[in-house]
């Protein structure tokens, strides 16, 4: 019962993709299991997981936003630029509270709208978001700050551990900030699972009207979702700036496609209602494990785009053909138990 | 201490300028079924809401268990042990079994935090209490419907319930699954919780009820026991007009010749070898139960689903039918079981909804759309068919689901077909509306140039309106018999025989 319960899970085929795509990579090229490889990858994960989790909360609440890389960029140009202008020399947590409490102000504006405007929030936050880079351009006049303040450059330099290849003479350091995913991670984890307000996000996502019957406070909802995308959004925003060293506008560019591709991938439904935080963390694993490693199976980069997509094509149209295998498949089990009863009186 | 629970007294409730609710009462003792019918539009919904605490009313007191209110509110409703369970059921379904049962009780509770242990264990205990095995990890969406309304029953006693609504629970169920529903209302019932069962369907009400109300326009029109009263003044209460179905006998048929014939046609997972012929002036009826294979041959027909093998002639004249534009095209209309989702487009107006299937004729010169000519087209069909309706340019949904189907129905008949083809055209359908249809197939038939045929599971509609019956049982046929040979109770066992050995 088990196995059958973990065959029917979304998060056991990409793992099951991911296992074998590395080992195969391993194979051919031989450098996928090595320490800096690994290290790299899982650099690599730390913006594109916090993202993914924030997002993955307004996906399973049946809305979808595409404003969280410019609530980023906004937040990670205007704390650099605060700390600059008041050389700020302080604990750099500071910044990373004001990132998120300003993230989770631009997000609560979308959800406020949603939830109250009731438009699609596709149209929402297609229009926050261009609000929020024309506030970053216009206004902070930002584009790039390649000295960082000295809370930021020190965060920058701070790293867990540095590995080196024997084979290749390449080393990679795991930055700090891995704890900053694992602890979103961690912390979407549990709402969803283990908090009525999470139970209430899948339910909204599952039905709306019905939600709203049984007693969860709908709104609240859509506005906790947007503001905690948000808030990750603004986190995420500056320590991709402890991550690179310096502010630069085009950092997020297209995140907003890639993000939701991996959500979708790591097994959420669009519309709403399923999928997990552990799911969504394979999908973006996945992702990344194709952009940065199919080099080494001496497929040229250009060619991970094209992987990638047809990668996300497969996983919907699986969840797609499960669908319609479900909708056939309907089980009655009051008849299946009143033909037991039957038979035993028989 | 008395054994009333439930005692509305003069309640009105209006919008705007319209009244819904006219100082109607309703009384319902502890334990007891009571069955709540009337035509779409009655004020029933608008008296359900009331007592659940979702609408506060104009005038009136409803008095709970001897305490005498002047409103309720949701919560107070809820607190009282007042359960509804609306016609969508409310459900989750993303969300497991377990979840759904528990979730109104955790919330009730106001928890804060998720105990999956805790969550299980009410789960179980709910459905045990209701005597009903379903596993606990499945997904709600893959469930049937009756599946659906079990959770819901098993989700509404958990707070101890005194009085559970039911909003039409019967609509989309099987026979056997109405049973299995009615055996759980029983134990309900000895409980000592009263339920509240709103309904259209005559012959359930005489079932499961002990007492019913009947409301008409917004007013109280009867209430007393339920065995007490015949058939016909059941629909005289209802619709305040005598209506008096006869058998259809289609005694001027034209047999010699065939309007439309069917030759070993065969579906994969459908069907297999159907046979048929339909005459002018006949009604051919075909019944079974849900997934005998009636609706897949319907969508077969109509091009839906293309058939493996088989021949299929209009007017003697063999055709192929492997989509939905061939079928227009050979003049196959099809009236589908689900209207709202099939039959209709919802977000438009009545009118666009009428002339759509005839798009192509309206076709002017330049290659526009003759939107005079539809919009008479229209009239006409609203004219005859008896539509009730503000004005065309109202959205579709502004109709009851009566008016509805006559929408659907004559945008078909717009396109004067050779073969009628209808799957449940009365489903969800008032009693007065499903006469009208009726009385309209029946004059169709006599002008002897249209095949029609009326595929549904309602047994005294195809009794009553189909000269020759057809029955389907998993994909074959296994009988035809003249209406007039059968009455409900032999074809309700004709239709059921074998399929419990079967099934086991």
């Amino acid at each position: 019962m088990k196995v059958k319960r973990l065959l029917k899970r979304n998060e056991f085929y990409v793992a099951l993709i991911i296992v074998v795509l590395s080992l195969l990579i391993h194979a051919k090229s031989g450098q996928f299991f090595t320490a800096n490889n690994l290290v790299d990858l899982a650099r690599s994960l730390i913006v594109p997981g916090m993202m993914a989790s924030g997002l993955f909360m307004v996906i399973a609440s049946g809305n979808i936003d595409v404003s969280f890389p410019y609530t980023a960029m906004l937040c990670m140009f205007s704390i650099t630029k605060l700390f600059q202008i008041m050389d700020y020399q302080g604990p750099v947590i500071l910044g990373f509270i004001l990132a998120a409490v300003i993230g989770a102000l631009l997000g609560a504006v979308n959800g406020v709208l949603a939830a109250w405007l009731k438009l699609p929030t596709l149209i929402i936050t297609l229009g926050t978001c261009t609000i929020y880079l024309g506030f970053t351009q216009g206004v902070l006049k930002s584009s790039v700050i390649s000295v960082l303040p000295a809370p930021l450059a020190d965060m920058a330099n701070t790293n867990l551990f540095s590995v080196r290849s024997a084979a290749t003479n390449l080393g990679s350091s795991m930055h700090i900030s891995i704890f900053l995913l694992i602890a979103t991670l961690l912390i979407v984890g549990f709402i969803m699972r283990y908090t009525m307000l999470g139970r209430g996000i899948y339910a909204v996502g599952g039905d709306p009207v019905a939600a709203e019957r049984v007693g969860f406070n709908v709104k609240a909802i859509t506005v906790f979702v947007f503001a905690f995308c948000g808030l990750v959004g603004g986190v995420t925003g500056l320590t991709q700036v402890t991550l690179s060293g310096m502010c630069q506008i085009n950092f997020f560019d297209g995140y907003e496609m890639t993000i939701i591709a991996a959500v979708v991938l790591g097994g959420a439904n669009i519309a709403g209602g399923s999928g997990s935080v552990f799911g969504t963390f394979l999908g973006v694993l996945l992702m990344k494990l194709i952009s940065n490693n199919l080099i080494l199976l001496g497929i040229p980069t250009e060619w991970s785009k094209l992987m990638t997509g047809v990668l996300i094509i497969l996983g919907v149209c699986v969840s797609a053909y499960k669908m319609v295998s479900a909708e056939r498949k309907v089980t009655s089990n009051i008849l299946k138990a009143a033909d037991g009863e039957e038979a035993a009186h028989e | 201490m008395s054994d009333i629970l439930l005692e509305i007294k003069e309640v009105s409730k209006h919008f705007g300028g319209v009244t819904a609710l006219d100082k109607v009462g309703l009384t319902i003792r502890k334990g007891e079924i009571h069955c709540l019918v009337g035509e779409n539009g009655c004020g029933k919904s608008t008296l359900i809401k009331i007592i659940s605490g979702f609408y506060k009313p104009d005038g009136g007191t409803i008095c709970f268990d001897g305490q005498e209110y002047s409103s309720l509110d949701i919560k107070q409703s809820i607190q009282l042990g007042i359960q509804v369970i609306y016609q969508d059921m409310s459900i989750f379904p993303n969300l497991t079994v377990a979840e759904n049962i528990a979730m109104n009780y955790e919330l009730y509770n106001r928890r804060k935090l998720v105990n999956w242990k805790n969550v299980e264990t009410i789960a179980k205990q709910a459905l045990a209490h209701i005597g009903i095995d379903i596993p606990l990890h499945e997904s709600v969406g893959s469930l049937s419907i009756a599946d659906k309304q079990l959770i819901a029953i098993a989700r509404s006693i958990l707070y101890n319930s005194r009085l559970i609504i039911m909003d039409e629970p019967t609509s989309a169920l099987t026979r056997r699954e109405v049973d299995k529903l009615f055996k759980v209302i029983r134990q309900l019932q000895k409980e000592g919780i009263s339920i509240l069962f709103v309904s259209h369907k005559l012959d359930e009400v005489f079932e499961i009820a002990d007492q019913f109300t009947v409301f008409r326009n917004g007013r109280l029109i009867v209430s007393k026991e339920a065995k007490n009263i015949t058939n016909e003044q059941f629909v005289f209460y209802m619709t305040g007009r005598n209506i008096e179905e006869e058998y259809f006998t289609a005694d001027h048929a034209d047999v010699s010749s065939s309007l439309f014939r069917v030759e070993n046609l065969c579906l994969k997972n459908g069907f297999e070898n159907i046979s048929f012929e339909i005459h002018p002036g006949e009604i051919l009826g075909i019944t079974g139960l849900l997934g005998s294979g009636r609706t897949e041959l319907a969508k077969t027909l109509f091009g839906m689903y293309t058939a493996d093998s088989g021949r299929i002639f209009i007017e003697e004249k063999e055709v192929k039918i492997k989509s939905p534009m061939d079928a227009l095209k050979l003049k196959v209309a099809y009236v589908p079981e689900d209207r709202l989702t099939e039959g209709l487009f919802l977000t438009q107006s009545i009118e666009n909804n009428m002339i759509i299937s005839n798009i192509d004729r309206l076709r002017k010169k330049k290659g526009t759309v003759d939107f005079q000519r539809g919009n008479e087209d229209s009239k006409y069909w609203v004219k005859s068919l008896g539509i009730k309706l503000h004005e065309l340019k109202d959205g579709i949904q502004t109709l009851s689901g009566g008016n509805q189907q006559k929408v659907v129905l004559g945008k078909w008949l717009e396109t004067s077909p050779k073969v009628l083809i209808l799957n449940g055209p009365t489903v969800g359908v008032d009693i007065g509306a499903k006469y009208d249809i009726h009385n309209y197939l029946r004059k169709l038939a006599e002008e002897k140039t249209m095949a029609i045929l009326l595929i549904s599971d309602d047994i005294n509609e195809i009794l009553m309106n189909c000269n020759r019956i057809l029955i389907i049982k998993s994909g074959r046929i296994t009988g035809e018999y003249k209406n007039t040979d059968l009455d409900s109770s032999r074809l309700q066992v004709l239709i059921t025989e074998g399929e419990g050995a079967e099934a086991v």
